[in-house]
């Protein structure tokens, strides 16, 4: 009965969805206010609808519907309540679920505002958002949907299906199948949601972009518009990203936190173009320069991003994401094709238009710098793809199949990243208009000095290998470059007020949150890259069957196998746990309990390693499942991942970055009005 | 008027000087990475008939674990084992009736090709007899081939009984 009510609601969105884009095209073009204001009001009713059923499934999961099979293939009885709230989105279906409700709730969002200024652009953002909204209902509906329920046919097959298949015989499982262990971990219960936040969120720029593309606004007033739904797309976004990297870290078992799997690099790719995109409007709004490149990158972003959900869920490639298989792929493929080539032909029906409106003179001026910016950011987006799908082009072209791994993009993109870090620092003591090699040359010594200084020492310390030295160099150069922002910001507005310098500090960066916060996010950025360089060229593993009372070493630690404990969890796990000590020049620190769950219900393992994490190391140590562990030895896989906690902490400066550029600024934005 | 024309040109032929000069970096990246890192998917007969042109490359082979040979020192970690061919083609599969037939097959028919995998570490649980190996690592002088990574399937286990790297034929 409620499945039928969930599916209903489902079918009503998306009537409505259609409407609404019917009812704002005829409004547009008849210059009728009230078809546009149906429009609104249809779109308005959408979001309470898709709520009423996306809280019906949820009741469906919590309470045990195992009838239904989305809830039997994610949920089960030993399972506790928040993973089964959180089982929404551990499946195909009701990930879909979850991307329109976030999709009609960003919708209706910007639906609600006052638009009696852009009255024009309001009915092309309600044509793309509901579009892109009814793609994905149609998907729920037609393909993938959650409330499809048991029937066993006449035949003796269990088939789920909405509506019985002529004489089958409805069935009620008594338990479900469980969620993947992998997935029941509280990194799994905000990495998707926020990977989705920010997919979805870019499709309002988007939709503002395309708003002002048809009707021939050539300003920025889109982009001013979308200015903080951009941020904080692009926030989610790297937020969801740094949340699979800790999930990858804490739950994958193999040490690592980021495997350039396609998913991943798919993930990443509209992260790529979101963040060229969040640089180079700058650019549009202050000299009025990339208009037709700001427009061709958040159509990029938008394809890119519903090919990221296409990939993390159609099972196309092998992945650790892999966890459900599906036919919608064409679906995906034509729906990319059709919005992709649409756009283009708008933007380039409109390419006159979007002309700049000062030409670029100095290779050394502040928006030389940001384009270099973007185009080594177009740089690792071409990698990644590149990287995705040469196997498709190489076993077309010449019938054999290759593959490249994370060796090949960890070389491709390390330069590009590098080169990213060094105009990180640069750009931000440039000037915009004229400059000369000369000026910024006068700005680049006083940071530069201490920058090199810090090479020296690290030499001295006997660092040799020459990433690391050229990683640190230019981690030490952003960082003082920053400083010396901060620095001469305040002194100068310290003179220039008198103000007490903490006071003109404070002031500065209340009256210039984007441009502080930006700088604060790329500190963030370059601590994150201590952590990556930490371990890319410094982890080292090693390991080894242990007997009782043996030990193994590495990176000058001593760990001892003490004991073996093997016992029924409470929520059904069977646990094999270890118990290990760990020594620094025969001194004990700690003990580490490496261990692995299996889960009977679904037959599945999980790794879940012993860590000690400090400032300057991580001891990861894994108690290997694959062979038969006895009471008597064991074998372990043991890590040492240098500096890998100043990828965490630089994500925690990340939000806090975030915060200060997005705060609301009412005064700023009563002048801007 | 020409003046100010030749100076446009001027101004914008430095920016694309630049841009040629960045594409060029970011392509010679793609072509020297995609070149060195390129992992080669391999069956035992293709590997065999390439011999020693092959030696260093990053490959990926696919065999039937012959079980009397596997050998496992639990110290050292050290595990040796020899695999017999399987074509690689999934039709080629199918014709012979299925995966686990076409392991039975490649096992037990001595004229098939063979090769010697040794490899450090844990000995997985599902190394057995006529189970399907896909290893990944590098064929050494004298025809040994040294894998950094071993993934085994067992048709009776997985009732797909084809092989990921038939499916994934990326």
């Amino acid at each position: 009965m409620l499945a039928q009510f969930g599916i209903g609601m489902f079918l009503l969105t998306f009537l409505l969805a259609l409407f609404s884009v019917g009812a704002a095209v005829a409004g547009y073009f008849s210059k009728s206010d009230r078809w546009v204001e149906a429009a609104r009001r249809s779109m308005l009713l959408i979001f309470p609808l898709i709520t009423v059923a996306a809280l019906t499934l949820i009741y469906l999961l919590v309470t045990g519907h195992y009838e239904i099979e989305y809830v039997y293939s994610v949920t089960s009885n030993d399972m506790p309540f928040y993973l089964k709230v959180t089982a929404l989105w551990g499946g195909q279906a009701g990930s879909l679920v979850l991307w329109s409700w976030l999709m009609s709730a960003f919708a209706s969002a910007v639906t609600l505002r006052k638009w009696e200024r852009d009255r024009e652009l309001l009915p092309w953002v309600i044509v793309v958002t509901s579009v892109t909204l009814a793609f994905f209902l149609s998907l729920t509906i037609l393909y993938e949907n959650p409330f499809a329920r048991w029937w066993q046919t006449t035949a003796g097959d269990f088939v789920p299906r909405m509506f019985a298949p002529a004489g089958a015989v409805a069935i009620t499982p008594m338990d479900g199948q469980g969620l993947n262990p992998l997935l029941r971990h509280p990194g799994m219960i905000v990495h998707p949601p926020m990977l989705y936040l920010g997919f979805v969120a870019f499709v309002i720029p988007y939709a503002f972009a395309i708003a002002a593309l048809v009707t021939g606004h050539s300003d920025d007033r889109w982009i001013r518009l979308t200015r903080r739904w951009t941020l904080v797309a692009w926030v989610f976004l790297s937020i969801g990203l740094v949340l699979g990297m800790r999930w990858a870290y804490d739950v994958l078992g193999w040490g690592g936190y980021w495997a350039w799997d396609p998913v991943e690099t798919a993930s990443l790719m509209p992260w790529l173009t979101g963040t060229a995109f969040l640089h180079s409007v700058m650019i549009q709004e202050k000299r009025g320069m990339f208009k037709q490149w700001n427009m061709l990158l958040i159509i990029l972003t938008y394809a890119l991003v519903i090919f990221g959900t296409f990939l993390t869920r159609s099972g196309v490639f092998s992945s650790v994401h892999a966890f459900s298989q599906s036919a919608i792929g064409p679906m995906f493929f034509a729906f990319i094709g059709i919005t992709f080539v649409t756009s283009l032909a708008l933007l380039i029906y409109r390419w006159k238009d979007l002309r700049a409106e000062v030409e670029m003179r100095s290779l050394f001026s502040r928006e030389a710098f940001f384009l270099l910016n973007n185009l080594l950011f177009m740089g690792v987006l071409i990698v990644c793809f590149w990287g995705v799908i040469f196997p498709l082009i190489s076993e077309l072209v010449t019938g054999q199949k290759v593959t490249v791994g994370p060796p090949f993009y960890q070389r491709a993109n390390g330069p590009l990243f590098g080169a990213l870090m060094a105009i990180m620092g640069i750009a931000p003591l440039t000037a915009w208009g004229r400059s000369t090699a000369g000026t910024l040359g006068r700005m680049l010594w006083k940071p530069a000095i201490p920058s090199l200084l810090t090479t020296v020492i690290l030499l001295f310390l006997g660092m040799r290998n020459w990433i690391a030295l050229i990683g640190f160099t230019l981690v030490a150069f952003v960082i003082f470059v920053t400083i010396y922002e901060f620095w001469s910001g305040g002194r100068s507005r310290e003179k220039k007020v008198k103000e007490n310098f903490l006071v003109a500090l404070w002031q500065l960066v209340g009256r210039n949150r984007r441009r502080y916060g930006g700088y604060l996010i790329h500190l963030s950025m370059v601590v994150m890259a201590i952590g990556i360089l930490g371990i890319e060229v410094y982890r080292t593993t090693t390991q080894k069957t242990l007997a009782v009372g043996e030990d193994i070493q590495i990176a000058g630690y001593t760990l001892r196998y003490n004991s073996l404990a093997q016992f029924p969890s409470t929520d059904g796990r069977f646990v094999t746990r270890a118990n290990m000590s760990v020594f620094r020049d025969g001194k004990l620190l700690g003990n580490l309990y490496p261990r692995y769950d299996y889960y009977p219900t679904s037959g599945q393992m999980m790794t879940v390693a012993g860590v000690r994490s400090t400032l300057a190391d991580d001891l990861y140590v894994v108690l290997v499942n694959w062979e038969n562990v006895s009471l008597i030895q064991a074998p372990f896989k043991v890590y040492h991942n240098p500096l890998i906690n100043w990828l965490w902490i630089g994500s925690l400066m990340f939000i806090f970055g975030f915060l200060v550029a997005a705060w609301p600024d009412r005064e700023k934005e009563k002048r801007e009005e | 008027m020409q003046k100010s024309l030749i100076r446009g040109v001027q101004g914008r032929g430095k920016f694309i000087i630049g841009g040629m000069f960045i594409l060029a970096a970011i392509i010679y990246l793609i072509v020297s990475a995609t070149q060195s890192n390129a992992e080669y998917f391999m069956t035992v007969n293709e590997l065999r008939s390439k011999g020693n042109s092959l030696v260093g490359r990053s490959l990926r082979i696919s065999g039937a674990v012959i079980g009397d040979t596997i050998q496992y020192d639990p110290l050292t970690m050290n595990l040796t084992f020899d695999i017999a061919h399987v074509p690689g083609d999934n039709a080629a599969i199918n014709m012979g009736g299925g995966l686990a037939a076409v392991l039975h097959t490649a096992v037990t028919d001595p004229t098939r090709t063979r090769l010697t995998i040794i490899y450090n570490g844990p000995r997985p649980d599902l190394l057995r007899d006529e189970a399907q190996a896909i290893i990944t690592g590098h064929l050494g002088e004298g025809g040994i081939f040294y894998a950094d990574e071993l993934l085994l399937k067992c048709p009776t286990k997985y009732q797909e009984g084809i092989p990921s790297q038939v499916v994934n034929s990326n």
